[in-house]
C-alpha cells in the first residue's frame, strides 16, 4: 500500500508538472483526486488494512492528496500568469499612433489678454463695467472737458449718427468715467474695456473699430501716487515683476495733471534699439488725476474727492505679447490663427 | 516741432548731450520724437580752392583738377564745365560720407587717379532756388558741344570758324580768356574772326578755346534759350554743376558741413495740443530753462524807424472781434527782396522751413522764434490802403498762394481790402498781394485769430500750414506786438527795408489775465507728495508765472492753466512725476470689487463653446446693407432698420448691425476661401439696435448680445450643432427648452432650422444657412450657424444647483421600436411615451430610426430604449410591462404608431 502511495505521489507530481493547458491540468486532477482517480481509488482499500497501519497508511495518503492539490493549484497558477502573459503581448499597441483627437477651442488671443488684465484689477478690488457703444457726444466728449469745438470731434475722426452730431459710435472708453460717477457710489473702482470706434483706415497698426481698457478710481484723498502704485503693480503683473517703469507728463482734456507711462524696453534694457524705436522706452498707457471739470460734471465736488483714470489700447497689447505684427489678423479670424493660441 | 539747439543756446545755454537734453525735456513734458545730428550726414567734405585746371588727355569733357584743400593738395577728375582756376568749391576728399548715405572713395576715372569729388548743392541736399540763389548756374551755349537732333540737318556747321555769321546779329566766337572775377562775373575777351570783343558775362561754363555764339547788337554770349535750341542739341550746355562758394570769408580746408550750418543737432519734439506756446523756440526755452534750471534769456526787439507814420498810409478795420480779437500791424516802405543771410537761411531750414527771399523768411523766422504766425502784404495791391478782417462774403473767391483758386463761404475768415480777400486768415495769404521781386512797400500782419475758426476753414479748404497748425490751437492774444517788433528789427538788420514808425494794434477783444491761489497743501495731497512751497515758487516763477503772496499771475501764453489742478502739473513736472512717492491706497470700492453674475454667466458660455471644440472670433460691429440681401432678409424686416453711420469709411462699414449672422457668415466663408477644413467659431457679439422713441427717448441704441455659432466641415450637421446648442443650455443649467421646426427664417434651410423656446420664448434659431445664402457668400458646402440671445440665456439660467438623493434601487429597461407615419417627428412622439407612463418612466433615448425594406412606404420605424424606476423599491418585470403597454396604446390611438 505504501509503495502503492509513493507511486502515485511520484507519477503524479511528474505528470502535473507537464501539462500547458488548463483542461490537460483538469483531467490529471479528475486522474488522481477524482471520485473515481487513482488516490481515491487506493483510498478505498483502506478498509483492508489492520488497525495499526491504517492511521498510518491515512496520514501517508492525506499527505499524498495534500501535495497533489497544492501542485495542481501552483501549475494552475503558473498557467494563469503565462496566459496574462501571452494576453498582454498580444494586446500590445503601437502607443506612437497619434490619440483620438477631441476638438478644443481656443479663446481669442486678444480676449486672453483682456481676460488676464480683467482678473489683475479684479484682484485688485476693482469692478468691471459694461457700457454702450452707440454714445451721446455729451459722454464721450463734453463731459469729458472736450467742448463742442474740439478737434477730436470733427467728422473726419470721429463716426455719427445724427445731423447734429450728439450720437456717435465712442470713440474712447474714457465715457465709462462719466457713466461710472453718474450711475454708482462713492467711492469707485472700476474698470472698463470695450470696443471703440475712429476714422482710421485698416492697415497694419490701424482699424476703424479697436479695443480700449479704461479705470477710474474716485474717493477722498485719492492722490498721484495712488495712480503710480496702483499702475506699477498691473504694469509689473503684466510685464514681469522686474518691469522698470516710468511716468511721464502728457496731455488729455479729462485729466490733470496727466501722464503717459513707459516701460523700459525689454530687448534692448533702454539703451535703444529698432523695438522702442530707439527711445529705450515703450509706452503702454494714458492716465491723470480726474480734471475737477470733469468731477463736477458729474456732481462731484473736487473740493472733497479726488480720483484718478487710466486708459490703454488692448490691439497693441496683445500684439506685443504674442508677436503678432499685423492688427488685420485680430479681426481675419483665420483659424490657423486662432488655434495657435 | 523743430528745435535747432544752436538757436535755443541763444535763449538758454544748455551743453547737455543729445540723450540727457531729450531724456532732460521728455520727462518735464515735452516728449522728445528723435534727436538729428545734421553733421552726421556731412563728413570730411572741406572747402578747395582750384589752383590748376588742365583737360583730361583721353576725355573731351573732363577736367584734371589740382586743389588746394588747406592742409594738402589733391588732384581731382572732374566732368563738371563750370568750374575754373581761382574758384573755391566743396571737396569731398577720400572717405567722405554726403547725405543719403554716399561714401566718396579715391579711384581712377580714365587711368588717371583722382582724390575725392567735387560737390554741387544737390550732392549737398541743397538747392539754388532754396537754399543758395547765387549758385543758380546759367550755361551758355558751347557750338563744339552742338549735337543736331535725330534725323535732322545741322544747323551749325562742324566747322565754323570764328566770324561765321549764325543769324541776325549772331555770330560765331572764340573764347580767348575767360576768368573769374570777384564778383561772380568772368573777365571775357572774345576772337570774332578779325576783331575781339571784351565783356563781363555770367555764364559759368566757359573756358578758354571754347567756340560760342556772340550777338553783337545785345553784346551777349547766347544761351541754348537764346539759339532757340532744345537742351539735346546741348547735351553738355546743363543747369547742373559744382557749388561755387561766394561765401564771405571762406578758407581752404574748412568743414562744408559747418559752412552750411549742419554743425546743428535738431530734436523733433511732440508737442501737446494744449501747449501751442511750445510750437516755438522761445517757448521750448522756457522749457528748457525750467528743466535744467538755467537763466533763460529774453531779447527786446529795438527798432530805428525811419519816420512817416503808419496811421497816414494804412487803415485796420475788424469787423468780426470774436474771429480776430486783435490785429496788429507795421509798415516797411523802399523794401529790396533779395536772399536772406546764410545764418538765417540755416536756421530756417535747420527747421524744416525753406528759405524764400527775405521778406518771407523774416516772417518764418518770427513764427518759428516767437510761435506767432505772421504774413507779409505788398501793400500795393491792397487796394485803398484799408486793411478789413472780416468774413467772406457769398461767392468770393481767392487764389492762394499754392496757386489754387479757392471758394470762401461765408464761415471762413478772410483779410480784405476795400475790394476782395487778400488772405485767408491764418490759413494761407492771396496770390494777389503776394511779396514778389519787385514789392516795394510791405505791410506785416501779425495777429490773433479764434483757432477753431481757423481750424475749421484749412479743413474746408483742405489746406494746412505751419501758422493754421499753430492758430488752431489757439494763440497768446499778447504775442503779437512782440512778434511784429522782432520782425522789424529783422528788417533793419538785414538791410530789407525801411520801417515806417508806429504800430497799428486794434484790440477787439481784451481777456484778462488768470489769477489763482497758490495753495501748497492742496498741491500736495492731490499729488501725494510733500514738495516744499519753496520749491513749487520756484518752479512757477522760472516759468513766468507771476508770484505776490499767494496770487499766481498765469501768463498770457498758458491758456491751459485754470486751477489748482493745473499748478500741480507744473510743480509734478519740474519736481519730476518720478520723484512722487508710489503708494497703494484710495478708493476701496463700497462693492468689493469682483465679477457680477451677469460677467460670470458670460465667462461661461465662453468656456462652454471652448469646450465643445469651437475657437472665439472678433468681428467688426458694423456691415454694409447690401449684407440682409446676402441673407436674404425681406425687403420689410425689422432687422433693417439699422443705426446709420452718416460718414461712414465706406459702404461695408456703414450701418451697425442689428444681427450677427453676416458678420459670422462673413468669417466661415473667409475660412472656406483660406481652404480650412472645418471651422467651428462662436461670438458673444453686440448687435445695435435704435431705441424705441418716447418722451424718455435717449437717442442711445439698445445693444443686446447675441452668441453666434458656426460651423462647417466633414463632420458638422445639423445635429452636431443642435448638440452644441444642448451642451450650452445644459452647462447654464435651462431646463426645458425645446426645438420646433422653423420653415420661415428666409436664412436658413427650411427643412433644417428650428427655433429654441423656452416656455414659449424663443432663446434663438440654429440651422443649415439656406444654400442660396451660402451661394451668396461664396461658399458651395453646408454652412450651419445657431444663433442665441444672451439676455433670454442669462434670464433662463437655472439656480444653483440642490443635491438630489441618488437612485438606491435599479431601472429596468425596455425597448420598443413602432412604426408610424414618416410625418410623426421624434418630439410628437417622445412627448406621447412621457404621457403615456404611469410615472415610473426616467429616460428616453432614442436609438433608431428606419425606412427600407420591412417597412411599408410612406412609414417609418422608430426605437426607443426607455428606463422606468422606482425611488421606493426594486421594480418588478411585470410593473415595466404594464407602463410598456400604457404606452403603446397611447401611442397607437393618438399617432396610429404600432409596435412594430
Amino acid at each position: 500500500m505504501k509503495e502503492q502511495l509513493e507511486a502515485i505521489r511520484k507519477a503524479a507530481l511528474e505528470a502535473v508538472a507537464g501539462p500547458q493547458a488548463t483542461a490537460d491540468l483538469e483531467a490529471l486532477r479528475v486522474k488522481y483526486l477524482g471520485k473515481k482517480g487513482e488516490l481515491t481509488a487506493l483510498l478505498k482499500q483502506m478498509g483492508g488494512l489492520s488497525a495499526e497501519l491504517r492511521p498510518v497508511m491515512g496520514q501517508l495518503a492525506n499527505e499524498v492528496r495534500a501535495e497533489l492539490e497544492a501542485a495542481i493549484e501552483n501549475q494552475a497558477g503558473l498557467l494563469e500568469r503565462k496566459a496574462m502573459e501571452a494576453r498582454l503581448e498580444n494586446e500590445a499597441l503601437d502607443v506612437t499612433i497619434p490619440g483620438k483627437k477631441v476638438r478644443m477651442g481656443h479663446k481669442h488671443p486678444m480676449y486672453s489678454v483682456l481676460d488676464e488684465i480683467k482678473d489683475i484689477f479684479i484682484a485688485l478690488g476693482f469692478e468691471i463695467l459694461d457700457g454702450p457703444e452707440v454714445e451721446l457726444a455729451d459722454y464721450n466728449f463734453t463731459k469729458l472737458n472736450t467742448p463742442a469745438d474740439h478737434p477730436a470731434r470733427e467728422w473726419s475722426d470721429t463716426f455719427y449718427l445724427t445731423e447734429d452730431s450728439n450720437v456717435l459710435l465712442r470713440t474712447q472708453t474714457s465715457n465709462m468715467q462719466i457713466r461710472a460717477m453718474e450711475s454708482r457710489e462713492l467711492p469707485i473702482r472700476v474698470l472698463s474695456p470695450g470696443r471703440v470706434y475712429r476714422k482710421d483706415e485698416v492697415d497694419a497698426t490701424h482699424s476703424p473699430m479697436f479695443h480700449q481698457i479704461e479705470g477710474i478710481v474716485v474717493d477722498k484723498g485719492v492722490t498721484m501716487g495712488d495712480l503710480k502704485g496702483t499702475l506699477n503693480a498691473v504694469i509689473r503683473r503684466i510685464y514681469g515683476e522686474n518691469t522698470v517703469t516710468r511716468f511721464r507728463p502728457h496731455h488729455f482734456p479729462f485729466t490733470e495733471p496727466s501722464c503717459e507711462m513707459d516701460i523700459q524696453c525689454h530687448k534692448c534694457g533702454g539703451v535703444g534699439c529698432p523695438t522702442c524705436k530707439g527711445e529705450g522706452w515703450i509706452e503702454v498707457l494714458g492716465a491723470g488725476m480726474v480734471h475737477p471739470k470733469v468731477l463736477q460734471n458729474c456732481g462731484i465736488d473736487p473740493e472733497v474727492y479726488s480720483g484718478f483714470a487710466f486708459g490703454m489700447g488692448l490691439e497693441r497689447l496683445a500684439l506685443g505679447q504674442y508677436k503678432i505684427s499685423d492688427m488685420r489678423l485680430i479681426f481675419e479670424n483665420d483659424v490657423r490663427f486662432l488655434e495657435q493660441f | 516741432m523743430l528745435l535747432s539747439r544752436k538757436w535755443l543756446n541763444e535763449f538758454v545755454e544748455v551743453d547737455a548731450s543729445d540723450r540727457e537734453f531729450a531724456e532732460a525735456m521728455t520727462l518735464s513734458g515735452s516728449k522728445q520724437e528723435v534727436t538729428t545730428d545734421l553733421g552726421a550726414e556731412i563728413k570730411n567734405v572741406v572747402v578747395g580752392k582750384i589752383t590748376e585746371m588742365k583737360r583730361h588727355p583721353d576725355s573731351d569733357h573732363m577736367w584734371v583738377l589740382q586743389v588746394d584743400t588747406g592742409n594738402e593738395a589733391v588732384q581731382i577728375v572732374t566732368g563738371a564745365w563750370n568750374i575754373h582756376a581761382g574758384d573755391l568749391v566743396p571737396v569731398a576728399k577720400d572717405g567722405a560720407l554726403l547725405p543719403g548715405g554716399v561714401k566718396i572713395e579715391s579711384g581712377k576715372l580714365r587711368g588717371i587717379e583722382s582724390q575725392g569729388m567735387l560737390c554741387s548743392l544737390k550732392e549737398l541736399n541743397l538747392t539754388a532756388e532754396h537754399d543758395y540763389p547765387y549758385a543758380a548756374i546759367k550755361p551758355a551755349a558751347i557750338l563744339g558741344d552742338y549735337t543736331p537732333l535725330k534725323g535732322q540737318e545741322p544747323s551749325i556747321p562742324a566747322d565754323i570758324q570764328p566770324g561765321h555769321k549764325l543769324f541776325g546779329s549772331v555770330c560765331a566766337a572764340k573764347v580767348l580768356e575767360y576768368a573769374t572775377q570777384p564778383d561772380g562775373l568772368y573777365h571775357t575777351v572774345l576772337d570774332l574772326g578779325g576783331s575781339t570783343a571784351m565783356l563781363d558775362n555770367d555764364c559759368q561754363n566757359l573756358h578758354e578755346g571754347d567756340m560760342v555764339a556772340y550777338d553783337a547788337k545785345a553784346e551777349k554770349i547766347c544761351t541754348p534759350d537764346d539759339l532757340h535750341a532744345q537742351q539735346a542739341e546741348f547735351p553738355h550746355c546743363i543747369t547742373d554743376g559744382i557749388w561755387i562758394l561766394r561765401e564771405a570769408n571762406v578758407q581752404p580746408g574748412d568743414d562744408v558741413a559747418k559752412l552750411i550750418g549742419c554743425d546743428d543737432h535738431v530734436v523733433e519734439f511732440e508737442i501737446t495740443p494744449n501747449r501751442p506756446d511750445c510750437l516755438s523756440i522761445i517757448g521750448l526755452a522756457r522749457e528748457a530753462a525750467a528743466t535744467f534750471r538755467k537763466p533763460l534769456k529774453l531779447h527786446t526787439p529795438e527798432i530805428k524807424g525811419c519816420g512817416g507814420s503808419i496811421a497816414e498810409l494804412a487803415d485796420i478795420d475788424i469787423e468780426d472781434g470774436d474771429l480776430c480779437p486783435r490785429y496788429t500791424a507795421r509798415m516797411v516802405k523802399n523794401v529790396k527782396i533779395k536772399p536772406s543771410p546764410a545764418w538765417m537761411r540755416e536756421r530756417l531750414r535747420n527747421s524744416g522751413v525753406r528759405p524764400i527771399n527775405n521778406i518771407v523768411d523774416i516772417t518764418n523766422y518770427v513764427m518759428l522764434e516767437y510761435g506767432q504766425p505772421m504774413h507779409a502784404f505788398d501793400f500795393s495791391c491792397v487796394e485803398g490802403g484799408r486793411i478789413i478782417v472780416r468774413t467772406a462774403r457769398e461767392g468770393e473767391t481767392i487764389q492762394t498762394l499754392d496757386g489754387n483758386v479757392r471758394k470762401l463761404t461765408p464761415s471762413m475768415l478772410c483779410i480784405c481790402d476795400e475790394q476782395k480777400p487778400v488772405c485767408v486768415a491764418g490759413v494761407m495769404g492771396g496770390a494777389n498781394s503776394e511779396i514778389v521781386g519787385d514789392t516795394a512797400q510791405v505791410l506785416f500782419e501779425s495777429a490773433n485769430f479764434n483757432g477753431a475758426s481757423v481750424r475749421r476753414t484749412a479743413v474746408a479748404l483742405n489746406m494746412r500750414s505751419e501758422a493754421s497748425a499753430r492758430y488752431e490751437k489757439g494763440l497768446d492774444a499778447m504775442n503779437t506786438m512782440k512778434a511784429v517788433q522782432r520782425a522789424c528789427e529783422l528788417v533793419e538788420l538785414l538791410g530789407a527795408g525801411e520801417v515806417v514808425d508806429g504800430v497799428m494794434d486794434v484790440i477787439a477783444r481784451d481777456s484778462a489775465p488768470t489769477v489763482l491761489k497758490l495753495e501748497p497743501e492742496r498741491i500736495n495731497a492731490l499729488l501725494g507728495t510733500n514738495v516744499a512751497e519753496s520749491e513749487m515758487r520756484t518752479i512757477l516763477e522760472t516759468l513766468n508765472f507771476e508770484l505776490d503772496g499767494d496770487k499766481v499771475t498765469v501768463p498770457s501764453w498758458r491758456s491751459d492753466v485754470e486751477g489748482m489742478a493745473d499748478l500741480a502739473e507744473e510743480v509734478a513736472r519740474f519736481h519730476g512725476y518720478n520723484n512722487i512717492p508710489v503708494t497703494l491706497s484710495g478708493g476701496a470700492s463700497a462693492h468689493g470689487g469682483g465679477y457680477t453674475p451677469v460677467q460670470l454667466a458670460e465667462r461661461s458660455v465662453g468656456a462652454l463653446c471652448r469646450s465643445l471644440g469651437y475657437d472665439e472670433i472678433i468681428t467688426y460691429s458694423f456691415i454694409s446693407p447690401s449684407y440682409y440681401d446676402k441673407i436674404k432678409l425681406p425687403a420689410n424686416s425689422p432687422l433693417r432698420s439699422s443705426l446709420k453711420i452718416l460718414n461712414p469709411l465706406g459702404e461695408d462699414t456703414s450701418i451697425m448691425r442689428t444681427t450677427t449672422l453676416p458678420s459670422m457668415l462673413e468669417i466661415l466663408a473667409r475660412n472656406y476661401n483660406f481652404r480650412n477644413k472645418a471651422a467651428y467659431l462662436y461670438e458673444l457679439g453686440r448687435t445695435y439696435f435704435p431705441k424705441k422713441t418716447g418722451p424718455d427717448a435717449t437717442g442711445v441704441a439698445e445693444e443686446p448680445k447675441i452668441l453666434s455659432l458656426g460651423a462647417f466641415g466633414p463632420e458638422v450637421d445639423f445635429f452636431s450643432v443642435k448638440g452644441a446648442v444642448e451642451t450650452v443650455l445644459e452647462g447654464l443649467r435651462i431646463d426645458g427648452a425645446v426645438f420646433e421646426a422653423e420653415t420661415g427664417n428666409p436664412s436658413y434651410h427650411p427643412g433644417r432650422c428650428a427655433k429654441v423656446l423656452l416656455n414659449g420664448e424663443i432663446l434663438g434659431v440654429l440651422g443649415q444657412i439656406h444654400p442660396d445664402v451660402a451661394v451668396n457668400y461664396g461658399v458651395d458646402c453646408e454652412l450651419y450657424a445657431a444663433e442665441l440671445r444672451f439676455d433670454a440665456l442669462y434670464a433662463a439660467m437655472g439656480a444653483q444647483p440642490v443635491y438630489k438623493s441618488l437612485p438606491r434601487f435599479p431601472a429596468v429597461a425596455r425597448d420598443i421600436a413602432v412604426v408610424c407615419g414618416k410625418a410623426v417627428t421624434v418630439g410628437a412622439l417622445e412627448e406621447c411615451i412621457r404621457r403615456g407612463s404611469k410615472g415610473l418612466l426616467k429616460e428616453i433615448s432614442l436609438f433608431d430610426v428606419y425606412t427600407g425594406t420591412g417597412i411599408a412606404p410612406g412609414k417609418k420605424s422608430v426605437a426607443f430604449n426607455l428606463a422606468f424606476r422606482a425611488e421606493d423599491r426594486s421594480l418588478t418585470a411585470a410593473e415595466a410591462d404594464a407602463e410598456v403597454s400604457g404606452i403603446l396604446a397611447l401611442l397607437k390611438s393618438e399617432l396610429d404608431a404600432a409596435l412594430r
